[in-house]
């Protein structure tokens, strides 16, 4: 439970951060919060030759809310994002959904970026900036670039992040007034990683639904998308949900995990679904 | 050997310096090079609690965090409360109502605790149970935990409520 040797360097900030990456190319791993990258280091399932700390970077603390658009520095961590009032005006399915990470010593500690970077398929983030429809905003000594989050998870902790890229922000464009945001999860344990777990983005005009974004973590290989079209045009009513809990079900590729087989996180999904569809305007009992 | 590179800390009020590995971790430099052994090492993966101590006024695991990192911070462990009237209520009443059998996760429970009724004198049980909802026990089923810290906000002043 110790973990292997390496070197230790500090970034101040970004640009001194994407030079080390540079530098030392595949030997170096990013640490943050360290709060998936210790576990496995202390099992010695990752052992880097050299770990850039980028946790002291000011630039990518900030949270700033311009033209509508939320923009969350990569190295904010979750309690940052917890406490933030333009995040809570902005994205407040994040308010939602930060409670349902690990325990607050974790989320003392644990950054978005991280988060991101990590893309664990059980972890809440990258399905909401799926449901939020964010963009990833990615730094390298050669340039900058943005990337939708529908195009930045590829499966298991498998991201677009070229080598020599870190991840500096998120920008998630601020709720309309006609949007509503709603996230929910099902665990055995309060702090547990989800069974099956889902943010949704609901647009309604005079009780029809005019836009959807569902996304489901903890069911398959990574963040995904499902079901949302079966919601366009149709009135929130208890008909709607079951299709679109039956749509969801019939989209998603499952994944099985170490407790839940494949037809039972289908099954829990399914329950999700309808559970958190019966929560927004109109549909609260 | 591993090299060993030069850190100063705050710790429990008395500044500290300390020549650390790299790899070295802020329960392991507590413990071995500290001798505070009331911050326990139970699984080293983040799982338990049984590590936790206050840096810079936030609640940590201290098996997540390199010495190293942590140049010039403020830490608090369970030892670091002395004079502390809030934490020798919370000792008393973790003695009086068995709220704890072997002993491992106290140091951890208690930092906790502290930490939840410094900020919320006055907590609903269900705020409790979130608190320490990162911290295993092995032995008293959690009940017992929850009583001594729920007596303990009880007896607080109810002008200090933060809520
Ligand atoms: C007991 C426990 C329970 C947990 N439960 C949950 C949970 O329920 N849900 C959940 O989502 N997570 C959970 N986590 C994981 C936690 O949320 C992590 O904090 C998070 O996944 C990683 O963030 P970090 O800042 O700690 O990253 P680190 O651990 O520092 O890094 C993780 C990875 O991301 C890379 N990285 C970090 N920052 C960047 C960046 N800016 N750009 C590019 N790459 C980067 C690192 O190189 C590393 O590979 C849990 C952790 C523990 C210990
Ligand atoms: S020893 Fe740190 S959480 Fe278990
Ligand atoms: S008293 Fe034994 S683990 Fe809590």
């Amino acid at each position: 439970m110790k973990p292997g040797l390496f070197q230790y360097v500090r970034a101040d900030d970004v640009e001194k951060a994407v030079s080390l990456l540079q530098e030392f190319g595949d030997e170096a791993q990013l640490l943050a919060g360290g709060q998936s990258l210790v576990p496995a280091m202390a099992l010695r399932m990752a052992l880097p030759d050299v770990l850039i700390d980028i946790s002291s970077i000011a630039e990518m603390r900030s949270i700033t809310l311009t033209d509508d658009v939320l923009r969350i520095g990569a190295g904010c961590r979750y309690v940052d994002v917890l406490r933030s009032e333009d995040v809570a005006r902005a994205a407040p399915m994040l308010v939602q959904a930060i409670p349902f990470i690990a325990h607050e010593a974790i989320r003392n500690r644990g950054t978005i970026g991280g988060s991101l970077a990590h893309a664990d398929p059980a972890s809440e983030l990258p399905a909401c900036m799926l449901a939020l429809d964010a963009a990833i905003v990615l730094q390298s000594a050669s340039g900058a670039r943005t990337i939708a989050a529908e195009d930045f998870f590829l499966g298991t902790y498998s991201t677009a992040l070229d080598e020599g890229e870190m991840i500096i922000a998120v920008e998630i464009p601020a709720i309309a007034v006609n949007q509503h945001h709603r996230f929910l999860e099902i665990s055995r344990r309060s702090g547990d990683y989800a069974i099956s777990g889902g943010a949704f983005v609901l647009e309604m005009d005079a009780g029809i639904i005019t836009a959807a974004r569902l996304a489901f973590f903890a069911v398959g290989d990574c963040a995904v998308l499902a079901g949302s079209e079966a919601l366009l045009g149709k009135p929130l009513n208890a008909e709607t949900i079951d299709q679109v809990a039956q749509r969801v079900g019939e989209e998603i590729t499952f994944y099985g995990d170490l407790y839940n087989g494949i037809g039972a996180k289908r099954q829990i999904t399914k329950t999700l679904t309808r559970r958190l569809l019966a929560q927004f305007p109109g549909m609260e009992l | 050997m591993d090299p060993l590179i030069p850190v100063s800390y705050t710790i429990n009020g008395k500044s500290v310096q300390q020549q650390v590995s790299v790899r070295t971790t802020l329960t392991d430099m507590l413990r071995h090079q500290m001798g505070l052994t009331a911050t326990h090492a139970g699984c080293e993966q983040g799982s338990c609690g049984a590590c936790t101590v206050v840096v810079d006024g936030l609640m940590v695991r201290s098996c997540l965090i390199f010495a190293i990192q942590l140049d010039g911070a403020r830490i608090e462990t369970s030892e670091g409360f002395a004079d502390d009237q809030l934490m020798d209520e919370l000792r008393r009443n973790f003695a009086d109502r068995n709220a704890l059998q072997c002993g491992f996760c106290t140091g951890g429970m208690l930092v906790a605790a502290h930490d939840l009724l410094s900020r919320t004198p006055h907590p609903e049980r269900a705020e409790i149970r979130e608190k320490i909802s990162g911290n295993f026990c092995r032995c008293t089923g959690y009940e017992a935990i929850v009583d001594a810290i729920s007596k303990t906000a009880q007896a607080l002043p109810l002008e200090d409520s933060g809520k």
